[in-house]
């Protein structure tokens, strides 16, 4: 089919066919951004924290009349209230193991260090790779469902406690294999010896495990995986422990532990709301804004289409209504159903063809100004292919209902009211 | 002007679909564009008009040169216990202000609830004046209860509500952590959107505010700590009033610019004089006015504005949509047009009735857009966002939602009006 007779048509309706190109342009250009926002939160989304995740709960609980955390007596005194909660919590029914612990993966609350392979050196330093620190006892480990790839875990007999502001290092560490191989490209990492926050007193790393998130959310993306485990219980005026319960029996251990604690130590707030956590709360609360973000841009996503296609629709309508007589006298002439189908067909080819291309254009400069603007990525193409290949799909599916009308115009029409 | 309303519902009544699907885009354009734009007004709003101008925050880097605070050279946001002191008792400007935000331990009068943590502000005497906060009963502190670390503390209207069930509690006894103050002052409701006070001092930028507000020196003597700490060189870290950390957020109420300039000056010579003394290797200074510092900290979430730019784009979308239909859709009625220009009717006329058309569309958009963007806004109400429970839609925004949405709808008008005054009526009454 020649296209002239459609580009001599086409001129005709300039301001109908830039408006189609136009929106068809936008429509391109905002849903292949939307759809690379919405995919970047979701795989973010997604990642495993490396930890077991279901039936962890965690315990956040404030001292009243505490003890002082800077005087050794008052240490060791938090230090047995700290153990006499542990004891309480490892007698209560359905719960498996307990730890203590300074934070979770995705909790946002977060000791972070440096770490480096010479002594002294001063934090934060140029070469020093930052970690996030987990303070917690031998239980940690099992009861996070770590999976230990090299070395071994920490034994009760290897774990001290301090004041928080304390600065003396633990002797030994366990590290996450993204760390080991950071810090040690070359063999393993087990037995070698590593300095935190710029001290001078040695930590043999004797364990090794696969994977463990920081608690960083939003933030500290360039050590996402660098953690590092602390045979140490700290002693402050707030303490934190993490229980894995029986499979099944987490609300109900969520539900009575509050009262055991209370009962075995009423000096103590546990907050209402922030004091007891499933660790699937935690992860809802840490992404909950992506998750947020994704589905709103989801849904202008599939109006902003909707919307392009009904705006097709209705003026290729208005064209079909328009030429009602010159389709008549085309298939007087002879052309079959399927030329004038074909027809409106190319046409609208044609137009959203030209608006995808300056649409494409749109696309990528509206990813440079996001980029720009905001911590963004650098838009792959094949998301501007696929866009292209969908918003065209689009306009061809949004002009068949018109353009079949059009084919079913009778030939007799022509030989009215000429 | 009747009759060009008859003219305009009969055409739109003949089409129902498209009429509704234009009403419609253009509804949902406008939703979200007022959804995202009432955040993000709520977001970027002035947190105290008419004071906000003579309001400046400091900053100076007692950072050391190979160790700086940010290596794309941001200043350091809060400023050491010395350093704030000495600016104080330097007395260059009407009023100054030190601040740190603490979680403090509230201890309810009522024996039977429990103790609960909640934010209190310390700080300084000139606060209350400075931030033009008005007091329902009683009143701040003075200097020399600054100095004498005096046990006293200012309570906001909601805690005395909780507490005291309304009532002027001024002269009772609160116990905050260990320690027993005496209340001198109730606020009234006061919470400046956002925070502005307490910007990285820790705690949340929006929502209801501090509970207590309490002297430094006394909350310090009391033991409660500072939210936020940044060491910035090794040292002992156990007194923070000695220690290198900074920790206080520092502003200084200045009348003009020439006032702002002097105190930037004596910020200059201050630190000049402690590179002598050689505890400071940087000389930059900044004082910024409060609107600056709040739109250099970035106090509006990325997200929020990607939402508003993702919003609009969606409303210009819209209005090319409405551009085509209504365009469309008057080429259609060529013939109509010739008949009325025929019988007479100018093309002033003809403009005028399709541009009430336009208008009728922009009233049901209006209407329309109105009630997605209280769905819109409930549906941010839901969100975990510190703000989310403030959004909502006052009058201005209510009318800025019908303006946009006429102006939306005369602005797609107008091509469509434009083209259809040009209809030349011969040609269209021989094709009829």
């Amino acid at each position: 089919m020649s296209l002239h007779p459609i580009l001599a048509a086409l001129r005709k309706h300039k301001a109908g066919v830039v408006l189609i190109a136009l929106q068809i342009a936008l429509t391109l250009a905002i849903v292949c951004n939307a759809v690379f926002i919405i995919y970047s939160r979701v795989e973010k989304v997604n990642r495993p924290t490396g930890i077991d995740e279901s039936n962890l709960l965690l315990i956040t609980q404030q001292w009243v009349g505490a003890p002082s955390m800077d005087t050794p007596a008052g240490v060791q005194q938090l230090d047995s209230m700290l153990r006499q909660d542990l004891d309480t919590l490892r007698r209560m029914p359905d719960v498996m193991s307990v730890s203590s612990i300074t934070s979770l993966p995705l909790l946002n609350s977060s000791w972070v260090g440096g770490v480096s392979l010479t002594p002294g050196a001063q934090t934060p330093g140029k070469n020093d790779i930052h970690t996030a620190m987990y303070f917690g006892d031998d239980q940690m480990v099992g009861t996070l469902g770590l999976q230990m790839v090299e070395g071994r875990n920490f034994n009760a007999s290897e774990i001290t406690n301090k004041g928080m502001r304390d600065q003396t290092e633990p002797s030994i560490v366990i590290v996450t294999q993204d760390l080991a191989k950071r810090l040690f490209p070359h063999g393993s990492a087990v037995g070698k010896v590593v300095y935190f926050d710029g001290g001078n007193a040695p930590s043999t790393i004797i364990g090794v495990v696969k994977r463990m998130q920081t608690p960083a959310v939003g933030w500290g993306d360039n050590f996402t995986w660098y953690s590092t485990l602390m045979p140490t219980r700290i002693n402050a005026t707030f303490s934190r422990y993490i229980v894995r319960t029986r499979p099944g029996q987490l609300d109900a251990v969520a539900h009575h532990v509050a009262t055991a604690l209370y009962n075995s130590n009423p000096l103590r707030v546990i907050d209402d709301d922030d004091g007891i956590k499933r660790f699937s709360d935690i992860r809802a609360d840490a992404y909950r804004a992506d998750i947020g973000m994704a589905v709103l841009m989801g849904v202008v996503c599939l109006i902003l289409l909707a919307v392009t296609a009904a705006g097709i629709v209705g003026l290729t309508s208005f064209w079909v209504g328009q030429r009602h007589r010159q389709i008549g006298v085309r298939r007087a002439l002879g052309a079959r159903k399927i030329d004038i189908l074909h027809y409106f067909q190319l046409e609208n080819l044609m137009i959203a063809g030209a608006g995808a291309l300056i649409g494409i254009a749109l696309a990528v400069g509206l990813n440079r100004l996001l980029m720009s603007k905001f911590e963004m990525d650098s838009m792959p193409v094949y998301y501007v292919l696929v866009g292209l290949a969908v918003v065209m799909l689009l306009g061809q599916v949004a002009v068949f209902v018109p353009a079949r009308r059009a084919s079913n115009v009778p030939p007799v029409v022509a030989t009215r009211s000429v | 002007m009747s009759y060009y309303f008859g003219l305009a519902m009969r055409s739109l009544r003949r089409n129902r679909m498209l009429t509704a699907l234009m009403v419609l885009t253009l509804a949902l354009g406008i939703g979200a564009s007022m959804t995202t734009l009432t955040v993000l007004r709520l977001l970027s709003g002035d947190p105290l008009p008419g004071k906000s101008a003579q309001l400046y925050y400091a900053q100076i880097d007692p950072y050391s040169k190979d160790e700086p605070f940010s290596r794309s050279g941001k200043m350091p946001w809060l400023m050491s216990y010395t350093d704030a002191m000495n600016l104080l008792d330097a007395h260059k400007a009407p009023r100054q202000a030190a601040i740190a935000q603490s979680q403090i331990k509230l201890i309810p009068p009522d024996a039977r609830r429990r103790p609960f943590f909640s934010d209190g502000v310390m700080t300084t005497a000139d606060f209350f004046t400075m931030f033009d906060v008005d007091f329902q009963y009683g009143s701040g502190w003075s200097a020399q209860d600054d100095r004498n670390a005096a046990p006293v503390v200012v309570i906001s209207d909601y805690l005395n509500e909780q507490f005291f069930g309304g009532g002027n509690s001024v002269g009772r006894s609160l116990r905050l952590g260990d320690k027993d103050f005496r209340i001198i002052g109730v606020l009234k409701p006061w919470a400046p959107q956002p925070h502005f006070y307490a910007l990285h001092l820790g705690g949340s930028d929006y929502g209801r505010g501090a509970a207590v507000f309490l002297p430094l020196r006394a909350a310090r003597t009391a033991g409660m700590e500072p939210r936020n700490t940044f060491f910035y060189a090794p040292g002992d870290r156990q007194v923070l009033e000695t220690a290198p950390v900074i920790w206080l957020g520092f502003w200084a109420e200045l009348p003009d610019s020439s006032a702002a300039a002097a105190y930037r000056q004596f910020l200059a010579d201050y630190v000049q004089q402690q590179i002598a003394l050689g505890r400071f290797q940087q000389s930059h200074v900044k004082l910024s006015n409060l609107m600056t510092w709040l739109s250099d900290q970035q106090v509006v979430p990325d997200k929020v504005r990607m939402q508003t730019g993702l919003a609009f784009s969606f409303l210009a979308i819209c209005i090319v949509n409405t551009v085509g239909l209504l365009l469309a859709k008057c080429l259609r009625r060529s013939g109509e047009i010739g008949v009325r220009r025929a019988m007479g009717a100018s093309r002033s006329a003809i403009f005028a009735q399709f541009m009430m058309e336009a208008v009728l569309l922009g009233l049901a958009g209006g209407v329309l857009g109105f009630v997605f963007t209280e769905f819109g806004l409930w549906c941010i109400r839901q969100q975990p966002a510190e703000y989310a429970s403030l959004v909502h839609l006052d009058g201005r925004m209510f009318a800025v939602t019908f303006g946009m949405s006429l102006a939306a709808s005369l602005f797609a008008g107008v091509l469509p009006a434009w083209r259809a005054c040009k209809v030349a009526p011969a040609p269209q009454l021989k094709a009829a």
